[in-house]
């Protein structure tokens, strides 16, 4: 059975329409990249699933339940809250929290859903931290716990800000442009660690335009161009040069 | 100049002072908060409270804070009497008369508190709106609801960002605290004025200043300390 089934997705900006009805599927523990030029709707799609924008039109589907559909009532705050824990969401700007260190980054929104007595909740926040030690030490950064993000590497912080990511157990693990914002000399660290997560069986979706790292990690790859699904295939497919003449077109421009 | 004379000068002052303390904190007090609220307002995406809000600022930040005692304390009174004049003893003259009984410290923490709002509310619009959209995003992915990020996020790095800009404002105030003298608040300069009517002594005067010189020696050191210790985070 899928994880999740996105059907329909459309969304507009003002005039512009940057999805125009996006239907797929993702099984459990696939990785799907992404790729597509810019403006072509892939961020957007992405921010759509993580409720950071609401699709005008569509229904996105998890493990069978609906958790959002245009046709249902307006879902209340909580509602969202609840539901976008499905998605782990990883920015292009990693977006650390800078006033917190790093395994404050890691516990803060687990903590803030902690309740009871107090003596559940010091156990509670236990478990966070032990958590959070375990996932750090995943990415590599156990020695880091104490530090603050402007003291770390942008490779660094990216891997910190995909530890925060993970503690959320996400279903479906986001990545939008991951290493867009790296000196090119620090994407091997975080491509790495996205691998190992590939290799733990975790369901991925990936907006990038390292196409060699795509075509090596990804189970599928879905091509978007101007707001629609142009192409979809293994990497194989997508790379063999028969997937149309735009993918071609764009996969010969990105490789230069 | 006797020393007892200097003492007496020095305690009357001290007085004064305390006074113009008394200001400046309450002031600080309401004008903190309220500022933050009339900074959410100029925000709102409600466009007709949003435009209210900007109006009112621009005619605080638009005309003279002394204007603005004088309104706030004679203001009442004037409508009062004005109404008493017409006959029309309604409840709006039952208030005035009300706000006319307070003594000029109320009326002027009331138009200092609403003068310092609005230009606080500007600074706390700056840095609200200079954090970057992903710190939001960021805490919505996580699953914050949106107080808990504007608190445990988003407000520590506006502090940070809001230091040197309310350091002056807050500094600005120490001194405009003396503009209340002229709704006969027993403030420091008022005292040391009096000392020139009474007995023919200017120096008094001139000493208030090293009042305020301190006052504000101690409020930069302050500052200082508040933005070292914020300097252990980039935002």
């Amino acid at each position: 059975m899928s994880v999740l089934d996105v059907i329909g997705l459309k969304k507009s900006f003002g005039k512009t329409e940057v999805l125009k009805g996006i239907s797929f599927s993702v099984e459990q523990g696939e990785v799907i990249s992404i790729l597509g030029s810019s403006g072509s709707g892939k961020t957007t799609l992405l921010r759509c699933l993580n409720f950071l924008e609401k699709p005008d039109d569509g229904e996105i589907i998890v493990n069978g339940r609906s958790i959002f559909s245009a046709n249902a009532k307006k879902p209340s705050e909580k509602d969202i809250a609840a539901e976008r824990l499905h998605f782990g969401l990883v920015f292009q700007q990693f977006n650390l929290f800078p006033q917190y260190t790093v395994l404050g980054n890691l516990t803060l929104a687990a903590r803030l859903r902690v309740h009871g007595k107090r003596a559940e909740r010091i156990s509670a926040v236990a478990e966070i931290e032990e958590a959070a030690l375990s996932t750090l030490a995943s990415v590599g950064l156990l020695d880091k716990k104490d530090f603050y993000p402007c003291q770390l590497s942008g490779g660094q912080q990216q891997r910190v800000a995909i530890a925060r990511a993970l503690m959320l157990s996400p279903e479906i693990l986001c990545f939008d442009e991951p290493t867009s914002a790296l000196d090119p000399e620090l994407t091997g660290e975080v491509l790495s660690v996205i691998k190992e997560l590939a290799a733990r069986n975790m369901t991925m979706i990936i907006v990038t335009h390292e196409m060699a790292f795509a075509k090596e990690v990804s189970d599928r790859i879905i091509f978007m161009d101007e707001g629609v699904i142009a192409a979809c295939g293994s990497p194989d497919d997508i790379f063999s040069g028969n997937a149309g003449e735009r993918v071609n077109k764009f996969i010969s421009a990105m490789s230069k | 100049m006797d020393l007892s004379t200097f003492v007496n000068v020095s305690l009357r002052l001290l007085e004064g002072f305390g006074t113009t303390v008394q200001i400046f904190c309450l002031t600080l007090l309401f004008s903190l908060p309220l500022g933050l609220i009339f900074s959410f307002a100029s925000m709102s995406r409600f466009t007709p409270l949003k435009l209210l809000m900007r109006v009112f600022v621009w005619i605080i930040r638009g005309s003279p804070l002394m204007l603005q005692l004088i309104i706030v304390y004679y203001g009442p009174g004037l409508l009062a009497s004005a109404m008493e004049r017409a006959g029309t003893l309604n409840i709006i003259y039952e208030f005035a008369e009300y706000l006319n009984s307070f003594p000029p410290l109320t009326a002027t923490v009331v138009a200092f508190s609403i003068n310092y709002a609005c230009y606080f509310s500007e600074i706390f619009r700056g840095g609200i709106e200079s954090i970057p959209r992903g710190q939001y995003e960021a805490g919505q992915v996580l699953g914050m609801t949106k107080i808990q990020i504007f608190f445990r996020v988003i407000l520590l790095q506006v502090i940070k960002r809001i230091i040197p800009p309310m350091s002056n404002e807050i500094i600005t105030l120490v001194k405009d605290t003396s503009l209340a003298r002229i709704i006969t608040c027993y403030e420091i300069i008022y005292v040391g004025e009096s000392f020139t009517k009474s007995q023919g002594l200017v120096w008094p005067l001139f000493y208030t200043g090293a009042f305020y010189l301190l006052f504000c020696g101690i409020l930069t050191i302050l500052f200082g300390y508040i933005e070292k210790k914020l300097d252990y985070f980039k935002a």
